[in-house]
């Protein structure tokens, strides 16, 4: 699952840019038609429903959601009220009461990332990603087995153009 | 090894103003402030606790801190290849994430020009890209990125 579409809004470009040490542009906001970020595409996760890494403020069952991963009742991270159903999805991993949870599934480790642009990504496009597995590799680490995972994603225009092609490989250490 | 501090905002570099050998050197961050990280965070929408929760980071996963997206580490390398030639004339850019970045890292950008070669379109220029850190803690420096980057320059 991924973005269904990507628009690329002038105020989240700013605030791209601004994470990455750029000077704000002439006027304050980037203007139509201006170029994102080389590593924009990046932050299409914003807009996939689904994105893992996200956290989600916790809402109980009887308020929508089906079904989800469930996580023992009363366990780190997943207090459940008196009365309530368990969460429709599994709360977040990171530090609240208790300092999180360990997971695994949230792909791992980001061990290279490749762009081909077919020309810029520009304020104003809407975007729509498609992602497809790529190849699938192990290899010996120091520490045990290391498993490799590519994953390409096209990032075409409403007109059906290519964008921009991203191909991103994620480790994931396999416990010995 | 030109001094890159001049090229910020400067105009993208023409194909006459590139030479194969030539190595241009880039600070893209000082002293890596982990309120970056959790900008880099809010931005990107990645919020991979990892990145930006310390109690999680050390306490769960095992970590001496946070560490920097990968993508932060790549998106600031990025903002240098720009400085040089320009976001629009880029063709591809990929790396390989070696070494983690931890907040207190100073970052620069080391790009290199490979080849030059005519192309329909104008000339298309080659370029190795490392990215090196300087820890603030123990001074020692290592590469956390290495790759390569394509750009189509003006004639």
């Amino acid at each position: 699952m991924g973005a269904l579409r990507f628009p690329v809004e002038a105020g989240h470009v700013l605030a791209f840019a601004r994470a990455l040490g750029a000077a704000d542009p002439p006027g304050g906001l980037p203007r139509a038609g201006d170029a994102a970020p080389a590593t924009f595409a990046i932050a299409a996760a914003q807009f996939d429903p689904e994105y893992p890494l996200r956290p989600r403020p916790w809402t109980p069952k009887a308020r929508g959601g089906s079904g989800g991963a469930s996580l023992p009742k009363g366990g780190p991270g997943g207090w459940v009220p008196p009365g309530e159903e368990e969460p429709a999805e599994p709360p977040w991993h990171g530090s609240g009461a208790d300092a999180g949870l360990v997971t695994e599934g949230v792909g791992g480790l980001h061990a290279e990332q490749h762009f081909t642009y077919h020309r810029p990504i520009r304020v104003g496009d809407v975007l729509v990603p498609s992602t497809r597995p790529g190849e699938a590799w192990e290899k010996q680490g120091r520490s045990g087995r290391l498993r490799f995972r590519e994953r390409i994603t096209e990032f075409r225009d409403e007109a059906g153009q290519l964008v921009v092609t991203a191909r991103s490989v994620s480790v994931q250490r396999e416990a010995s | 090894v030109t001094a890159p501090a001049s090229r910020r905002g400067a105009a993208a570099l023409r194909a006459d103003e590139l030479a194969v050998g030539q190595t241009f050197e880039t600070v893209v961050v000082t002293d890596l402030k982990r309120t970056q990280i959790v900008q880099y965070a809010g931005a990107s929408g990645d919020y991979n606790p990892l990145h930006t929760d310390e109690v999680y980071a050390t306490m769960v996963a095992g970590y001496p801190s946070v560490f920097a997206h990968g993508m932060l580490t790549m998106g600031l390398t990025g903002q240098a290849i720009a400085g040089l030639v320009g976001t629009e004339s880029l063709l591809r850019f990929g790396v390989r994430f070696t070494a983690q970045v931890w907040p207190g890292d100073t970052l620069t950008v080391r790009t290199s020009v490979i080849r030059i070669d005519e192309a329909d379109g104008g000339p298309v220029a080659e370029f190795s890209v490392s990215t090196m850190a300087l820890s603030a803690t123990d001074g020692e420096g290592r590469e956390v990125m290495s790759g390569y980057a394509q750009a189509r320059l003006a004639a």
